[in-house]
């Protein structure tokens, strides 16, 4: 077994953090205050991405991506974490379920999403249909040749950057043993399509200036070959790709906890009080210790997770456990360090509100906590029997 | 024409120094190390240089222990075209004095034959600032040190000085030594196509004993302290009571 990283590995890990502390960092009090990107900044994110040849750097070579390996991008995202995902979400990296164009859709989105283009957004969840992806409502019935789109889409990040979407709708139902099931089929839907909307979102209290909006579809007509992979594969589409993401959830959670954990670290050793550094308390010196144990933990839960997917073996319950793990351990980890700091903590003078707000999404988005326990607990149950 | 850089692996600059209980230097175990700022200074000028059109090879050495290869990869990954490791210690904690990395580099420099040598003009860890100055006098080249600024025209080299009056301009020979300063450039981080292929680009390695130079310490370190914490401050009540401690206490002005 070898835990160390490669110099190649090294050299990237070096790279993103130094273009996080000085192309990221220094924008993140604008973002926070103003609740949105400037357009200046954000391009200027995007070419300096390209420069360097990491825009998209999660796709194969041979569409001109670089080629990373699932534990390679893990790494670039864990360091990704440590900045804003308001502004990182213009150090471009497209949807991996991208893949699955075909004909002419690559020249239409793929290519253009890797060159940075075109961005694009991913649409599952409605109202009525969270974690139950399957419950959706929006719908799609066929016309001749076209395919006609109702209802709605909501919390969709990026939406108001992208140039397309990628939108799961449900068409048709099939009776099963369990009840009925819907089928569902993905779509690529650009922005201006007769019919479709893109609307502002609710304003969430963690990562200020990264928004969510909601998408609607009234009789928006799409001809079919607007359909990403086969009709009624969705969930095919879905289950082949979508592990990415929640592989990245918790690879930024490592990265964010790193950057809180150092804070921390420093206050314990330098406030005083009662005449001695905070940390020489036992009471404090204890969460340093706790809190840099699950880090470690979770890293390594991550990166192990990551390299089962580069060596081609199954890893979809070591996926769910590390963002289920590292999610949780960054909510303790950014907590820990507010108490840290005591009323401090709580004030805009310093990230670690910011650190503790942006931390409670990561425990919903990209399947809930709870759904992570059910991925994990079912995937060894079910070959039981129970 | 050919430019030979050297760079020196150095504790990175974020890294709070710690001195060893011992007080024999400062604690280097398990700490982060990188490349020398100054050194990655000269390596991004070389570069610029080549995609000018005015160099056509970039020759990285290294010297210290084996581990010094992970700064000539970083070199390899910004720009370089080759690297040369010259092993001259084994203990990361064994400092290798700027005479004999100045009598190392000549050694290089005979077998390489290059054109211009961009140095740091000193390097973080233990700010000598002689290693350049040094090899101009060893190999007879003029020298051009604190550049920030630098123009290769043929056989002579226009450079700007950084020095404490302000900023100078000399014209030196061909071929020299020149000491990079801050404010010559910003360095380019390396991009991920580059990154990739650092690995496959050549990295040689040598010992001190094949280019027959004797690296033992001349030097020999008495004590290793950390810098006396600052004392707190005072508050004045105007510019007056300022003045005047600055006259009479501080005795500056
Ligand atoms: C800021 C933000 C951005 C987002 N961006 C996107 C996006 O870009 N694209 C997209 O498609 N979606 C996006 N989402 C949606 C996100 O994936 C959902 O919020 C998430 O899947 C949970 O769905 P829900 O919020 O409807 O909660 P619900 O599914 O209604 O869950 C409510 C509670 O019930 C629990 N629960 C539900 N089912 C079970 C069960 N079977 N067993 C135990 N407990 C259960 C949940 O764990 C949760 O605690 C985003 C969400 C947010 C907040
Ligand atoms: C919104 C707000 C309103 C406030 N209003 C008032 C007010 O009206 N009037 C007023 O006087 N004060 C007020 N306070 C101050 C409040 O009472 C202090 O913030 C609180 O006592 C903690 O002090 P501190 O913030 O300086 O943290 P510190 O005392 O610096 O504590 C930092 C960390 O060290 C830990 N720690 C400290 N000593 C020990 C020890 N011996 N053993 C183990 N752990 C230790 C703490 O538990 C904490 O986790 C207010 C604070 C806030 C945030």
């Amino acid at each position: 077994m070898h835990f160390g990283l490669t110099q190649e590995q090294e050299m990237i890990v070096d790279t993103v953090r130094s273009f996080v502390e000085n192309e990221i960092y220094p924008h993140e009090q604008l973002v926070e205050r103003c609740g949105e990107v400037p357009n200046e900044i954000a391009q200027n994110i995007k070419n300096k991405t390209k420069e360097l040849g990491f825009y998209a750097c999660n796709f194969p070579e041979s569409v001109g991506g670089a080629g990373l390996t699932h534990m390679d991008f893990a790494l670039v995202e864990r360091e990704l974490g440590r900045g804003s995902m308001a502004l990182n979400h213009f150090f471009g990296r497209p949807q991996n379920i991208l893949m699955a164009c075909q004909g002419e859709q690559i020249e239409r989105y793929l290519l253009p999403a890797v060159r940075g283009d075109r961005m694009d957004a991913l649409a599952m969840t409605e109202p009525d249909a969270g974690s139950d992806v399957r419950g959706m409502n929006c719908s799609a019935v066929r016309d001749g040749d076209d395919w006609v789109l109702n209802g709605s889409k909501h919390f969709i990040s990026g939406a108001e950057h992208a140039d397309f979407f990628i939108v799961f709708v449900a068409t048709g139902v099939d009776d099963t043993p369990r009840g009925p099931k819907k089928r569902i089929t993905t779509f690529l839907v650009d922005r201006g399509t007769p019919g479709f909307d893109v609307r502002d979102g609710y304003n969430s209290v963690s990562h200020k200036g990264y928004k969510n909006c909601i998408l609607t579809f009234d009789d928006c007509r799409l001809p079919k070959e607007q359909v990403l992979g086969e009709v009624d594969g969705g969930f095919a589409v879905m289950n082949e790709w979508l592990y990415a993401t929640r592989l990245t959830v918790a690879a930024m959670s490592v990265g964010r906890a790193r950057r809180c954990f150092d804070y921390a670290l420093n206050y314990a050793a330098e406030r005083k009080q009662f005449g001695q550094p905070i940390g020489k308390f036992q009471g404090v010196g204890f969460q340093i210790a706790d809190m840099i144990t699950e880090i470690d933990a979770a890293d390594w839960l991550t990166l192990a997770a990551a390299w089962r997917l580069d060596q081609g073996l199954p890893a979809n319950r070591e996926i769910a456990s590390a963002k289920l793990y590292a999610t949780e351990m960054l909510a303790r980890v950014t907590d820990t360090t507010l108490q840290i700091f005591g009323g401090m903590g709580l004030m805009d003078d310093f990230p670690i509100e910011r650190f503790w707000r942006d931390a409670r999404v990561e425990r919903i988005w990209d399947g809930t906590s709870e759904i992570q326990r059910h991925i994990i607990s079912r995937d060894l149950l079910r070959p039981l029997g129970a | 024409m050919k430019v030979l850089v050297p760079v020196k692996r150095v504790i990175d600059y974020n890294v709070k120094v710690r001195v060893k209980a011992d007080g024999s230097g400062v604690d280097l175990a398990n700490v982060k190390m990188s490349m020398n700022p100054f050194d990655e200074i000269a390596v991004e000028e070389a570069i610029r240089m080549k995609e000018a059109g005015k160099v056509d090879e970039i020759v990285v050495v290294s010297i210290g222990i084996e581990k010094s290869q992970e700064t000539l990869r970083t070199a390899l990954a910004m720009g370089a075209d080759r690297a040369i490791l010259v092993n001259a210690a084994d203990d990361v904690h064994t400092d290798i004095e700027p005479l004999a990395v100045a009598k190392l580099l000549k050694a290089v420099i005979a077998e390489e034959n290059p054109g211009l040598v961009l140095c740091g003009k000193q390097a973080i860890d233990n700010d000598m600032n002689a290693t350049g100055q040094m090899l101009s006098a060893l190999l007879g080249w003029s020298q051009a040190t604190f550049a920030s600024e630098i123009n290769v025209d043929g056989d002579s080299a226009t450079v700007t000085r950084e020095v404490d009056g302000g900023l100078q301009t000399i014209k030196v020979k061909m071929p020299a030594i020149v000491t990079v300063d801050l404010r010559l450039n910003e360095p380019r981080y390396a991009s991920l196509p580059n990154i990739m292929k650092a690995k496959k680009k050549p990295l040689d390695t040598k010992t001190a004993a094949d280019l027959g130079v004797d690296v033992a310490p001349r030097l020999s370190v008495v004590k290793t302290t950390e810098p006396a914490e600052r004392a707190a401050g005072v508050k004045v009540a105007d510019v007056a009571e300022l003045v005047a401690k600055l006259k009479d206490e501080a005795g500056v002005i």
